[in-house]
């Protein structure tokens, strides 16, 4: 039935107005259909299975106040602290009420610094059992907007939502426009969120979460879900407005569903996070204390089959036990990353996983192979998006999926093909004359072209496409800042 | 191939900063990255990237030519053994082309890629692909009789001021290629149009010497168009009748690789297969060109005017530049509205400037230079369109 009103949405198009009241009314849901977008199928999906069983704590923790866009770290622990879970390690310079805090119990190990001292992260030595820091009951009734905020900020979960514009960590003085939050990963071999919430404590946490919200903003809370969603916490979630989606990457990022649902424009605030990360707040209110657990997927080519799977684990976890593995058991160069293989971080094998992420993936490095006249040979084992590489007859018939390694397989240049990047950029927005707005830091032009309705993220596909090879993610990451440290 | 890889490692030391050859590290980068794809990993963004890179996309326009050369070669050594009454079997005829050919194409390379190492080197850059694809284009779109000191003189100059100047590969305004040939066109008038230059009637490197018959006229068939006056019947070179079918499979005199339309349609099936070229800019070109002529065939009064639109098509470069100039992904506009405006105009210009201007035969060459000059225009406008979208909803 949906499916069939939904071809008959363009007419519906004409009553634009009365379009979100009908849908809304009538279904309780929106679907909104990407079709500029890439599905990579990258060998070494995590299984469904064995996700009750596993769960994996590690004797070190760290956080790594980079994570945090928009956040300039000043440190409140020194080696030898004692620090329980949730208590602050750091503040922000400029905003001091917003806090990162520890996610676990136990002592500081080390405070990292690289050059001009800049803090790059503090490591805790973790306790056998963790003790959390208690912020007491809370009755979520009786409180305003502002001792919300002054709580998740205070708890350090107030880190976790970012903002647009600038894609940088909100700022509690404000009332955002709206919140979006999204609801699935899209990205290439991207955990399920539902396995996380399929089960009755973690559902309430994500509920009371996405209520949370609900108080802090002017507007509405908008859920993206991905149209294949099953669990009722997620399809029909209270306090929220949701918002289906369908289609292949980038239908998960936040900004594709917000220029989708209702664009940022210049001068307006909207939050934004991931809902793996609503879960936090839910669990500060339900259990009035700090819980940073996730579900964490170990997936990739190099990863043995029987350990790609889930992991019950927690924020800043030392990751080393967790790919041993394939450490040991791989031949070749690996490249472990916290987080998918197109906005993750690289991290050595015995690096830790960074805040923001739910997945760790480990592919080759690649730096030990020598192709041979690539550019002119069929490649069937290579995959592209374009169609002089054989890979888009191979994955209509075959659904094979690719082993990938971190080469990029050519020479930069300048932007010679056009139309690559819009392709896999599913917003009214031109990439590429907004990435020259950026790059001859163009303030006007960069508003007009709809800087303040990206994200980094939003341009990893058009980095991973990209003919020219240029570091886009990192353009558009420069850009942001400069126009933050220049306008607020 | 490890044996090879052994040996570049061997020698790459040399070619580093402070080694004996550190003048040629672009060239020896450009080789080596030729042979091998470049094994660099990622530093920051993404960790995986496509397979596709730039050297690739020049190759694959490259192979789309090849048929086009091929025949041009072929048809060189046709129409030469017809002009001077003989006939010969294939491979003669064949290398005999290939022989008048192949200088062109040496010449083009070897300037063009030179001055290309020259300043790679010199900027501190790696070899830029670009001219591989213009290159080749330059001996495909002059007459097969233009002397090999212009052709590297235009092609240096179209290398130099039309593409390095502007910042290399990717930064380029007009077409390269196509500077080439309208430098030629206007410095050297004689030697670029008129009856004696697309068919070779001399002997090449001692081979197919003899004497021009009397029926002979080179004039291409666009050429006879130009000048007729009254009830056109374009003819080859013996004065022989031209049916549709000759213009298509392309035995008829003119540029090298311009005559067959066959060939062209191959190489557009590659580059539409593989989306090399953009569709919307090659389909819009030829919507142009036929929206123009069917106009003219409306109004028509001269003879010119009256050209169907498929002879149209059929006639002159008209299919090679819609297919392999106009496309050209740096030239051509950016934004995919804009693609349409920049082709449907390209068509209406160029059929418009060979009715209306008995001057230039082919409007082809000017067509596209001058729409590639309002690129920046019309990629201008469509954005804005973008902008004030956005403006608009500010204000709602």
């Amino acid at each position: 039935m949906q499916d069939f009103f939904y071809k008959r949405y363009l007419f519906i198009q004409i009553l634009l107005p009365l379009q979100d009241y009908f849908l809304t009314i009538i279904f309780m849901t929106t679907i909104i259909k990407i079709r500029n977008g890439l599905a990579i199928n990258l060998e070494g999906k995590a299984e469904l299975t064995l996700c009750d069983s596993v769960s994996y704590k590690s004797e070190f923790y760290a956080i790594f106040p980079d994570d945090f866009p928009g956040f300039v770290p000043k440190i409140c622990v020194k080696p030898g602290d004692r620090v329980l879970a949730g208590t602050a390690l750091m503040y922000d310079k400029n905003r001091p009420e917003i806090k990162l805090t520890s996610p676990v119990s136990g002592t500081i190990e080390l405070v990292n610094r690289g050059e001009k001292r800049k803090l790059l992260n503090v490591i805790i030595k973790a306790d056998k059992e963790n003790e959390y820091l208690n912020f007491g009951e809370k009755d979520l009734k009786s409180m305003t907007p502002e001792e919300i905020k002054s709580l998740l900020a205070e708890t350090g979960i107030f880190a976790f939502i970012r903002q647009r514009p600038y894609a940088v960590i909100a700022n509690p003085k404000d009332i955002p426009r709206d919140i979006f939050v999204t609801g699935f990963c899209s990205a290439p071999l991207a955990p399920d969120f539902e396995i996380q919430l399929n089960n009755a404590g973690e559902s309430d946490a994500f509920q009371t979460g996405l209520t949370v919200l609900a108080m802090l903003t002017s507007g509405k809370v908008y859920l993206g879900i991905c149209n294949t969603a099953k669990l009722p916490c997620l399809k029909e979630a209270k306090n929220v407005e949701i918002v289906t989606f369908e289609g292949p990457h980038p239908a998960g990022n936040v900004s594709v569903q917000l220029n989708h649902i209702k664009p940022v424009n210049k001068g307006e605030i909207v939050w934004t996070m991931n809902a793996s990360d609503v879960s936090f707040i839910g669990r500060l209110f339900l259990h009035e204390k700090v819980v940073l657990d996730r579900l964490v997927a170990l997936t990739g080519s190099e990863v043995p089959k029987n350990d790609r799977t889930y992991y019950h684990s927690t924020v800043g976890v030392c990751l080393e036990d967790m790919v041993k593995n394939c450490t040991e058991q791989s031949q070749k160069h690996l490249r472990y990353t916290s987080g998918n293989v197109l906005t993750g971080t690289q991290i050595p094998s015995n690096g830790f996983l960074h805040a923001f992420d739910n997945q760790v993936t480990v592919i080759p490095e690649g730096d030990e192979t020598h192709d041979f006249l690539g550019w002119i040979t069929p490649g069937f084992d290579k995959f592209s998006m374009n169609r002089s590489f054989p890979a888009f007859i191979v994955q209509a018939l075959t659904k094979k999926a690719y082993k990938m390694d971190a080469r990029i397989k050519g020479g930069r240049r300048a932007m010679i093909m056009s139309n690559e990047w819009d392709k896999v950029f599913p917003m009214d927005i031109h990439p590429e004359f907004l990435v020259r707005a950026i790059l001859s830091k163009d303030i006007e032009k960069m508003e007009d072209l709809g800087i303040y309705e990206v994200a980094p993220e939003d341009f990893a596909l058009c980095e991973f496409v990209d003919t020219s090879k240029m570091e886009l993610q990192a353009i558009v990451r420069q850009g942001l800042d400069w126009l933050y440290k220049e306008l607020s | 191939m490890q044996f090879l890889r052994k040996y570049l490692d061997k020698i790459k030391p040399n070619f580093e900063k402070g080694g004996k050859f550190a003048m040629l590290q672009s060239v020896f980068d450009g080789f080596e990255t030729f042979l091998f794809v470049p094994n660099k990993t990622s530093r920051t963004g993404v960790h995986i990237h496509d397979a596709i890179d730039s050297k690739r996309t020049m190759s694959i326009v490259v192979i789309a030519l090849l048929p086009c050369l091929l025949f041009g070669m072929y048809n060189a050594g046709y129409q030469h053994y017809r002009a001077i009454g003989l006939t010969a079997d294939f491979p003669s005829t064949f290398i005999y082309g290939l022989l008048a050919v192949l200088p062109v194409v040496a010449v083009s390379y070897i300037v063009g890629l030179g001055i290309e190492f020259v300043v790679a080197q010199w900027k501190g850059h790696e070899i830029q692909e670009g001219f591989l694809v213009s290159g080749i284009l330059i001996p495909l779109i002059v007459p097969i009789d233009t002397p090999l000191w212009m052709i590297a003189l235009a092609t240096a100059f179209a290398v130099i001021f039309a593409k390095e100047v502007f910042g290399g590969t990717g930064f380029n305004i007009w077409n390269v290629a196509l500077v080439a040939r309208a430098f030629l066109f206007f410095a050297y008038p004689s030697k670029m149009s008129g009856d004696s230059v697309f068919v070779r009637t001399s002997e090449t490197f001692g081979i197919g010497g003899g004497q021009v018959i009397d029926a002979f006229s080179g004039a291409t068939p666009l050429g006879q168009i130009a000048t007729a006056t009254s009830n056109i019947q374009v003819s080859g070179i013996l004065g022989n009748p031209l049916t549709y079918w000759d213009l298509f499979l392309g035995l008829i005199p003119g540029s090298v690789g311009e005559t067959s339309k066959l060939c062209i349609l191959l190489g557009a099936l590659i580059l539409l297969a593989t989306g090399i070229a953009n569709w919307r800019t090659m389909l819009s070109v030829f919507a142009g060109g036929i929206f123009t002529a069917w106009v003219f065939n409306r109004i028509g009064t001269t003879p010119t005017m009256l050209i169907s639109p498929l002879e149209h098509l059929l006639l002159g470069g008209f299919a090679f530049g819609a297919v392999f100039m106009a496309t050209d992904p740096v030239t051509s506009c950016r934004t995919q509205a804009g693609k349409y405006i920049f082709g449907f105009l390209v068509g209406i210009f160029a059929i418009t400037v060979r009715v209306l201007n008995p001057g230039y035969p082919e409007g082809m060459m000017l067509a596209i230079l001058f729409m590639n000059s309002f690129v920046p225009l019309i990629d201008y406008l469509v954005v804005e369109r973008n902008i004030s979208k956005r403006k608009k909803r500010i204000k709602s």
